[in-house]
């Protein structure tokens, strides 16, 4: 059985996680969309509320037919999506199954202690250092020449889309999931940078 | 672009991706809903939004948020016994505010039925607490149902409507924050609209109406009637449910999240199914269906009681064992942590490891250890609290007391600026502050208090403060909106649900409500804020400070909506910086970054290019970034 069929059959866990203002609704809502037009039977839950305010703000998404609950157990998931360095770090390490998946976007959004001084910064580095004892293979998403940071959450998209990491989701689908999302001048931008991840290889 | 409209007013019978809380809606539309009200609370104010996106034309009900959840509550009442079919919805301890109200309704013929929606909050996600609900419902003999997805809530809702509608009584469907917030793809029937009878059908005589006295003992003599009705009609329902894995010896009974929770973790022994207990499934989770749990009991050796938060099942299904002489071993809370948190799968494993050690494998998570701290939310950049804080911290003296109350400016309890040290509920400050001020002339006194929230639970106090002549100083954090829930309007809004309308502004209230000594400024302008809070405090009796920003987080939304948003940023010059840090440290906003050797640099995700910051620097080396650039070179 191919790993795309195990997974039709089984289960696949996506843990999404960022800060609140990133734009990670939209990140797993076009994910969620994709999925689902790829043929998996989706549940997920978002973090909304107060939580979004600055703070840590978490998506569940799980794939295939084996789910019950949208919440993703401690440990478990199969891969982590983040947004940022620091929760890169915090998704890996509660939730992240030894020998996952992590693709982060490269950006570094200190956390209160790491801004007062009182805890050390993280790096790029660091999180390679942590992945390791994890057993975890680690891909860092950043684009030098980004103008808008609000469409950091379409570089990662982007990324999922063309190494097919959500094994038989197709960037179509993901076209279409944009497409159910977005509209005007949001849709074209989004999408023009959509397309221009993807064409690459 | 889909369309969440067409979604939610949709003729045909369609299957759609969507969070609980608009599968809600869709329920409300099919069901004919004709009154619907509401106060914002996390878990469901995206209720609302999912109402929003059916313009008001086209909105076959009428919504409002009212001033409370009390308010909402009469307002659907009135609607349903002049024959409307009603439903009204906030969060968990928005039922406290209602309470008053609430329980009155099962002693009312609802002659146009009501529902009854809780987001109740396991977990405490955003909440003060995390109350079990489930206890209001045999306070009030209000029948709730629990769904457990966002299917269920679509099907449950409808299911509310019909026993409502028959028995002209209200009843509660009881939503957790995992399910308003659960997606997926839900089907949805089909919608005929109605054609409304408009008619005001209040009348005396379907009474009666007036709870007094001889009065008040057949009325609840039909609420105790109808309530052992929805219990028997449970029985002829499918609300609960068994799932027979043919397990003699074990059985659980739960519902909602915990169920789905305990469904995955039992996928841990999917190749052993003859250890899989047998589940008893709850829709209906009061009144409890007698003759389906004895039967349960009876047919197994022992039966877990598997749920959230309190012992309200355990208890009733304990005492319904004692009296039918059952002799089935009962297995519930075992101990405080049982009682505490949402029941995740995490959750749901350790509990039933618990229980019965030898049902699950073997533990299989590893000691782990995180090297960064909890991220807890915070006010954003340019927020308006944030300028508020940080003078108001420069007037006070350490040892004077200050109170939080809820919405954004709660926040500032955490550090740096640990203000608000105590925090009851929606508008307790005033009153909590006067109450510190007694025997009190050492420690100065302020209270903060939200605008949203002054007209929510806010004014009692204020009157109070003025016509007890209590000595401190109120803070009205004025943002223009309700910014927590995310931005709903209110009356000093200028506008409300569906039109503008006049606004009622703080000042005026306060004014009206006889507080002489007001003082009133943007908070950008710090200084100045900063000596009126001074002033106030020093003067004796009760005084008001009106410290006035718009929620920037709204305010920039807007201005890129209309487009006319510029993209500022600030930048450190560096030659001026010499790392007093008061930026980080005190002024704290997320913006400033810090590195080890001590430079500060600004993080341009974040900076929204306000300039409130610049006047905190005492050297002023920060300083507006020259246009299209920004950061730090």
């Amino acid at each position: 059985m191919s790993r795309t069929q195990t997974i039709r059959n089984n289960k696949l866990d996506l843990y999404l996680i960022g800060v609140g203002g990133q734009g990670i609704g939209m990140l797993s809502e076009i994910l969620i969309r994709a999925a689902d037009y790829a043929g998996y039977p989706v549940r997920g839950v978002d973090t909304h509320g107060l939580a979004q305010r600055g703070g840590m703000v978490v998506s569940n998404l799980r794939l295939g037919p084996k789910t019950f609950t949208p919440l993703i157990r401690e440990q478990q998931a199969d891969m982590v999506i983040a947004l940022e360095r620091n929760e890169a770090l915090r998704g890996m390490i509660t939730h992240l199954k030894r020998g996952g998946e992590l693709v982060y976007y490269d950006t570094s959004w200190q956390t209160l202690a790491a801004r007062l001084g009182q805890e050390e910064d993280i790096t790029a580095d660091r999180i390679v250092a942590e992945a390791d004892k994890l057993d975890v293979s680690v891909e860092r998403v950043f684009k030098e020449d980004l103008e808008d940071a609000r469409m950091q959450n379409m570089v990662l998209i982007g990324h999922l889309a063309d190494k097919e990491r959500i094994p038989g989701t197709k960037p179509e689908d993901y076209r279409q999931a944009i497409n159910d999302l977005m509209r005007g001048s949001m849709l074209e931008a989004n999408m023009m940078l959509f397309d221009s991840l993807v064409n690459q290889g | 672009m889909k369309e969440l409209k067409d979604v939610m007013l949709a003729r045909e019978a369609q299957s759609e991706i969507v969070i609980g809380n608009s599968a809600l809606v869709r329920a409300m539309v099919e069901a004919g809903t004709r009154v619907v009200a509401a106060y914002p609370g996390s878990p469901t104010p995206e209720i609302a939004e999912a109402i929003k996106a059916i313009p008001r034309k086209e909105r076959p009900f009428y919504f409002e948020f009212s001033t409370n959840e009390k308010v909402a509550t009469e307002l659907a009442f009135g609607a349903s016994i002049n024959g409307h079919l009603s439903t009204v919805f906030f969060k968990s301890v928005g039922l406290n505010v209602a309470a008053d109200s609430f329980v009155q309704l099962s002693l009312m013929e609802l002659t146009g039925g009501m529902v009854v929606v809780i987001g109740d909050d396991p977990g405490a996600n955003s909440s003060q607490n995390e109350q079990d609900n489930r206890h209001y419902s045999q306070l009030s003999y209000i029948p709730m149902l629990e769904p457990a997805t966002p299917q269920e809530v679509y099907r449950m809702y409808l299911e509310a409507v019909a026993i409502s509608r028959r028995e002209k009584m209200p009843i509660i469907l009881r939503l957790t924050t995992h399910v308003c917030h659960a997606k997926e793809r839900v089907s949805f029937g089909g919608w005929k609209p109605l054609e409304f009878d408009d008619k005001p059908r209040f009348s005396s005589e379907n009474g009666p109406y007036v709870p007094i006295t001889r009065e008040v003992f057949p009325m609840k003599r039909r609420a105790l009637n109808k309530w052992e009705k929805v219990r028997e009609y449970a029985s002829s329902s499918d609300l609960n449910r068994i799932e027979d894995n043919n397990n003699k010896k074990r059985g659980i009974i739960t519902t909602g999240v915990p169920y789905l929770s305990l469904q995955d973790v039992l996928q841990d022994l999917d190749d052993d199914r003859q250890n899989k207990p047998d589940i008893l499934k709850l829709g209906l989770v009061q009144p409890l269906d007698k003759k389906l749990i004895l039967s349960f009991l009876k047919e197994h050796q022992e039966v877990k009681i598997l749920e959230e938060l309190d012992d309200v099942l355990e208890l009733q299904i304990k005492s319904l064992a004692f009296d039918e002489k059952i002799e089935t071993r009962i297995l519930g809370k075992q101990g405080i942590e049982d009682w505490m948190g949402e029941y995740t799968p995490d959750k749901v494993a350790r509990v039933l490891r618990r229980c019965w050690p030898d049902l699950l494998p073997k533990e299989e998570t590893e000691e782990r250890s995180l090297p960064i701290s909890p991220r807890p939310p915070q006010m954003c950049p340019g927020c308006g609290h944030r300028s508020a804080f940080h003078p108001i911290k420069k007037a006070l003296d350490k040892h004077d007391i200050t109170v939080a109350d809820i919405g954004c400016h709660t926040l500032g309890f955490l550090p740096p600026y640990e203000m608000g040290e105590v925090l009851l509920s929606m508008g307790h400050s005033t009153n909590t502050g006067a109450g510190l001020s007694l025997f009190n002339d050492e420690r100065k006194v302020v209270a903060f208090l939200g605008d949203s929230t002054m007209f929510h639970a806010g004014l009692p106090g204020i009157v109070n403060a003025v016509f007890n002549d209590h000595n401190l100083t109120l803070i009205l954090m004025e943002n223009g909106t309700t910014a927590m829930t995310g931005h709903q309007d209110h009356p000093a809004s200028g506008q409300n649900f569906n039109q503008k309308v006049e606004a009622i502004p703080v000042r005026q209230v306060l004014e009206g409500l006889g507080v002489k000594e007001i003082y009133e400024t943007d908070t950008y302008a710090q200084d100045r804020l900063q000596e009126m809070v001074e002033q106030a405090v020093s003067s004796s009796g009760f005084n008001a400070v009106i410290a006035r920003h718009p929620c920037m987080l709204k305010f920039t939304r807007e201005q890129r909506r209309q487009g006319s948003y510029k993209d500022k940023k600030v930048k450190i010059d560096q030659e001026e910086c010499v790392q007093i840090h008061e930026c980080v440290s005190d002024f704290a906003c997320p913006t400033f970054q810090l590195e080890e050797d001590g430079t500060v640099w600004v993080q341009d995700d974040l900076c929204i290019g306000d300039g409130s910051c610049l006047q905190t620097c005492p050297t002023r080396a920060i300083v507006f970034a020259e246009q299209g650039g920004g950061g730090d070179e």
